[in-house]
């Protein structure tokens, strides 16, 4: 089979595959939650469930162009998994999911309802906090790989996470934020009631809030794919070796979002910038040296 | 009723209670009772809300409160009074600034009694909303399918 098509393959796994993984991820969150909390929790396909109902519920929106900026942002999202699913350059997809989280940001600012504003730039505030260990991971696949190519990175002799302990832990850090757990979970968080209500999507109901939920299914598999770049390789028998990595992360993922409480933005900041830097920074720095 | 394939999402509205029956809807929450396993999630947006639960009476203050929740919860949509002050006024009924129940200012679907409602109660009258909430998805499918066709 010719390159290409397994590229086309394994893009078009992901567009139709992922909100359905993403889904079943969510599932799982919720039930696991609720095993910690000692209760019975939700069936499994409960977030399906409730992205059905959304569907089905009248569409109030405030403005018109919310519905647009909100698809856009789905647009772009399932264009960074495609990119990296169809192994292109890795800083290509992080720029395209910077634009992504771009749309969810105005989508919300659009409304100009001061929940859904706050909450909004809070959502910038994370980006800034994430951001740098995110372009640390990009350049410390380049420094080990000599590439960008996530195709290269894939195919490696050794899994990347010997050379890069410290990029994944930070990475791993990070994810927290991007996947709205607490203690990270200041522009809008899955449980209820926050003091923003629910903070960036405050104005989203009924389709709008639905696709937002699925976009963040997607985003969801990107950012565990990213997990499982750190551990694939040449060696067929790393693929179950990364899907056991994945489901330990998003395990440590629920369970720090179970036992700690939600952090003021500042204190997040520094301590995300604090650890991406001791972590990431360090790593690199000895990377470039062993290079030398 | 373990399978309840639905997904209620609650808005809960505190109006002139004396706070009984909210500790109650809170309880409903708690692992005793989990009312996350019917795929509840109490939600403080009324744009993402199906069903409105509404604890205590309608007072002059937030009578306009009370109607614009409802306002703003796109349809199809159900309304719960919890406890019996929510339902008629109760205790309170006779006080200057209350007008009575829920019902005064937008419809009620369901009524739950009692001072302060039990939890089991209160899980009850919300599968009893879900019910009416499925009949009125039905509806508002069918309204939605005539309004694109005309
Ligand atoms: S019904 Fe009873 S417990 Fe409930 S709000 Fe009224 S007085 Fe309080």
């Amino acid at each position: 089979m010719s390159s290409t098509l397994i590229k086309i393959i394994c893009i078009v796994c992901y567009i139709v595959f992922a909100p359905f993984v993403g889904g079943l991820l969510d599932g799982i969150d919720r039930k696991i939650s609720a095993r910690m909390q000692r209760r019975v929790g939700p069936p499994l396909l409960q977030p399906f469930y409730d992205v059905g109902k959304l569907f089905n519920k009248q569409v109030i929106s405030v403005t018109k162009s919310q519905g647009f900026l909100l698809l856009s942002y789905l647009l772009f999202i399932v264009l960074t998994g495609a990119m990296f699913f169809a192994g292109t350059d890795i800083l290509l997809c992080v720029f395209v999911l910077s634009t992504a989280a771009m749309f969810l940001y105005f989508a919300s600012c659009v409304t100009s309802s001061p929940y859904s504003t706050i909450g909004a730039s809070r959502e910038l505030i994370q980006m800034i906090a994430y951001e740098p260990a995110v372009l640390m991971t990009c350049v410390g696949f380049y420094l080990v790989r000599g590439s960008f190519e996530i195709s290269s990175i894939a195919s490696t002799k050794v899994s990347n996470i010997v050379f890069l302990p410290g990029v994944f832990v930070a990475f791993v850090f990070i994810l927290t934020i991007k996947m709205r757990k607490s203690p990270f979970d200041i522009s809008t968080a899955h449980h209820a009631h926050q003091e923003i209500v629910k903070g960036i999507t405050s104005e989203m109901g009924a389709r709008n809030l639905a696709f937002f939920t699925v976009t963040e299914w997607y985003e969801n598999v990107f950012l565990l794919s990213m997990v499982g770049l750190f551990i694939i390789n040449k060696n067929p028998w790393s693929i179950p070796g990364a899907f056991a990595v994945v489901a330990l992360v998003y395990f440590v993922e629920i369970l720090i979002d179970n036992c700690s409480a939600r952090i003021k933005y500042f204190t997040m900041l520094k301590l995300t910038w604090v650890i991406s830097l001791a972590l990431a920074g360090s790593n690199i720095w000895i990377l470039m040296l062993i290079r030398k | 009723m373990y399978k309840v394939k639905k997904s209620p999402w609650v808005l809960h509205y505190d109006g002139s209670s004396c706070n009984g029956c909210d500790i109650e809807v809170l309880a409903c929450l708690t692992p005793v009772y989990d009312a996350e396993r019917f795929g509840i999630v109490n939600t403080g947006d009324p744009m993402q809300a199906d069903i409105l639960l509404i604890t205590g009476g309608i007072n002059s203050q937030n009578e306009a409160v009370v109607k614009q929740l409802y306002d703003q919860m796109p349809r199809p949509k159900v309304v719960v009074a919890v406890g019996v002050c929510a339902c008629t006024g109760g205790i309170f009924k006779d006080c200057y600034n209350i007008l009575g129940g829920a019902d005064k200012v937008i419809p009620v679907d369901i009524y739950v009694p009692g001072c302060a409602a039990r939890p089991q109660a209160i899980i009850d009258g919300i599968v009893q909303a879900v019910e009416l909430f499925e009949k009125r998805l039905e509806k508002h499918k069918a309204y939605v399918k005539k309004e694109k066709e005309a």
